[in-house]
């Protein structure tokens, strides 16, 4: 099998602005360069408003960028119209959230299902294998307001892997847990993700979860907009 | 898991408001069948009645008077006819039928209504539909003081053959006013939906010559109905030429559906009122569906942007809520069938009661149709606002606080 050296994913003079509420455009992102090889995993440090969410934001195309390109698995991404990266985000993404985001009116299997709802299509052994190997087997049908907050993180773990995404994005994925579910649950992420071969970019600003990590970058230092609002 | 699949579960996970905005659409639609159905059919029925008549003659006065009188039974006579106006019309060559009827008397309300058997042997109510009496029964003796019942007022009243009475005079019950002769019931009519079912029917010379009664007036009637001969329609013209225009003492109501249809028309402004009330309602309940949905967008916000997060196009979570709207009307129709039927058999017994005209709520009507298609059609329309709303939902604003 040939093994590709192109990373799958890079990011080059990615920019991003908002306008603040005084009514100034205010750079929140500014990354010369970042790659993650396939299957890689990586964590990047950043303190809250250090611009890490609207990074992964920006590689989910969620957010479009002013400037900079993004690629990933060769297509660039960055170019695509909104449309096109909803799709590219349904087929391609998983993404874990720190609040887990899931839909309260939909159970444990439906959340997992929903996450292959808008790319290759709901494939419900899978869902219930997913389900099965974050350990919630027995809690298909329970609602999220029905299972422990480490329990529904789980859910969200069964969810950014459903629709077999080629990248993890995790935003401070155990910010709302204890240190002892936090350790779990990390461990659960980096295992499932390895095992369904998916890369992994998380954001923390928990050294506890960092320190897992092989390889960590600090995202303020990654992050122009930050270093230069910083020496200002 | 498709959009009807998350459409599903949204209306399952607002279940409540869905239930209090569906059921807002229900009454509407309801309503809205009601009045239609009921005004259709009631102008078709009472246009429709005619007893197996084309016309009636009866003294100089209003043609509507004169059928509602005769027909329906409603109202008071506008006056008497002689008996030589009934034996010129009678043989008259293009007549093929002409029964007299008399009245003034009642039976605690009920009108008590003189006339020949030929009203009922010879005369069909409707194509086909002859007059029948229960099992048991016989048409009454015209040189006896003998009656039949219609089948309303003999399950009203409980009356059977055997049972005996007294009538009162007057078309308005006044105990004060009861006649000294004693009635016989001889049978009782099977229910035709028709008039007659409310009426009580005696020979013609019972009321004629019932005590009380004006001595000189003996033999004069309240009107005549009359069945022309089949292809003599300008006879018809003719009649009406003779005792509407050349004459003056007599008034001739034809073609009696007419007469009918012309009351309709006169009172096609209530129709078109109630219609446009009806139709005002509607778009309260739909607007209805708009409001709840729309005041539901600031917490379904963060719902959209996850559905967004995992892929869904805005176009969708536009078309989540366009068919959510859709589906909430669409369970207020289904709904409002039910309400439907439960208004329209109160109507209708209503009606039934009042005129002895049976409307059929179940029959079919256009409006059985058109009324879910539109307020479905409604429904997803009020559901656009907020499926713009949904549309513009900032994704990023609303998944997490950006750190």
């Amino acid at each position: 099998m040939e093994i590709s050296t192109e990373p799958l994913l890079r990011v080059r003079n990615l920019q991003k602005s908002f306008v603040a509420p005084d009514g100034a455009r205010q750079r929140i992102v500014e990354v010369p360069e970042f790659s993650l090889a396939a299957g890689a995993q990586q964590a990047l440090a950043g303190e809250s408003g250090s611009g890490k969410t609207t990074f992964l934001n920006l590689i989910a195309g969620i957010l479009k960028p002013d400037a900079g390109t993004i690629w990933f698995d060769g297509a660039m991404i960055s170019e695509f119209s909104e449309q096109q990266r909803d799709r590219f985000r349904a087929n391609n993404l998983g993404y874990i959230f720190q609040t887990f985001n899931l839909l309260q009116g939909y159970t444990c299997l439906e959340n997992v299902l929903l996450g292959m709802s808008f790319g290759h299509g709901a494939d419900r052994v899978f869902a219930e294998n997913l389900c099965q190997r974050v350990g919630l087997g027995d809690r298909l049908h329970h609602r999220p307001s029905q299972l422990s907050t480490g329990q529904q993180q789980r859910v969200a773990v069964a969810r950014a892997l459903a629709n077999r995404p080629k990248l993890v994005l995790a935003d401070e994925p155990t910010g709302n847990l204890d240190r002892k579910n936090s350790r779990a649950a990390l461990a659960l992420i980096r295992e499932a993700c390895r095992e369904n071969g998916a890369a992994l970019l998380l954001v923390s600003h928990d050294p506890e979860v960092l320190g897992q990590f092989e390889k960590t970058q600090d995202f303020q230092q990654l992050n122009r907009a930050v270093a230069a609002e910083a020496a200002a | 898991m498709n959009i009807f699949g998350i459409v599903f579960r949204s209306l399952r996970q607002h279940a409540l408001s869905t239930a209090v905005t569906a059921a807002s659409v229900a009454l509407a639609g309801g309503l809205l069948l009601t009045v239609w159905v009921v005004k259709t059919q009631s102008q078709a029925a009472f246009t429709g009645v005619n007893g197996g008549f084309d016309a009636v003659l009866g003294a100089r006065g209003s043609k509507l008077q004169l059928v509602l009188n005769s027909i329906f039974h409603l109202e008071a006579s506008p006056g008497n006819v002689a008996w030589q106006d009934f034996l010129e019309i009678q043989n008259n060559p293009d007549v093929e039928l002409a029964v007299p009827l008399a009245v003034g008397d009642n039976f605690h309300g009920w009108r008590i209504v003189g006339t020949t058997p030929e009203l009922f042997q010879k005369s069909a109510f409707a194509p086909g539909k002859k007059f029948a009496l229960q099992p048991g029964g016989n048409w009454f003796d015209p040189a006896r003081r003998s009656a039949v019942v219609g089948s309303f007022v003999a399950e009203k009243m409980k009356l059977k053959v055997g049972d005996k009475f007294h009538p009162f005079h007057g078309l308005v019950f006044d105990e004060q006013k009861q006649h000294a002769e004693t009635y016989v019931v001889v049978g009782v009519l099977k229910p035709s939906n028709t008039p007659a079912d409310r009426v009580i029917w005696i020979p013609l010379a019972g009321v004629q010559r019932m005590s009380g009664h004006n001595p000189d007036a003996d033999t004069e009637i309240s009107a005549v109905l009359v069945k022309l001969k089949a292809g003599s329609a300008f006879a018809g013209f003719q009649l009406d030429t003779f005792y509407n225009k050349q004459g003056n003492r007599l008034t001739f109501a034809w073609p009696i559906g007419r007469v009918m249809a012309e009351l309709f028309d006169k009172i096609g402004w209530f129709d078109r009122v109630l219609t446009l009330v009806a139709w005002l309602v509607a778009l309260v309940a739909t607007s209805s569906i708009l409001a709840s949905i729309y005041n539901s967008m600031n917490e379904r916000r963060r719902e959209l942007a996850i559905l967004r997060a995992l892929g869904a196009r805005r176009v969708l979570v536009f078309a989540v809520i366009v068919l959510e709207a859709a589906a909430i009307s669409a369970l207020g129709v289904i709904v409002g069938f039910g309400i439907y039927a439960g208004l329209a058999l109160i109507v209708a017994q209503i009606i039934r009661s009042q005129t002895g005209v049976m409307l059929e709520p179940f029959a079919f009507n256009p409006v059985m149709l058109w009324e879910p298609v539109a307020f479905v059609l409604l429904g997803a329309l009020a559901g656009i606002v907020p499926a713009i709303k949904a549309y513009r939902v900032d994704v990023a604003q609303n998944l997490t606080p950006n750190s």
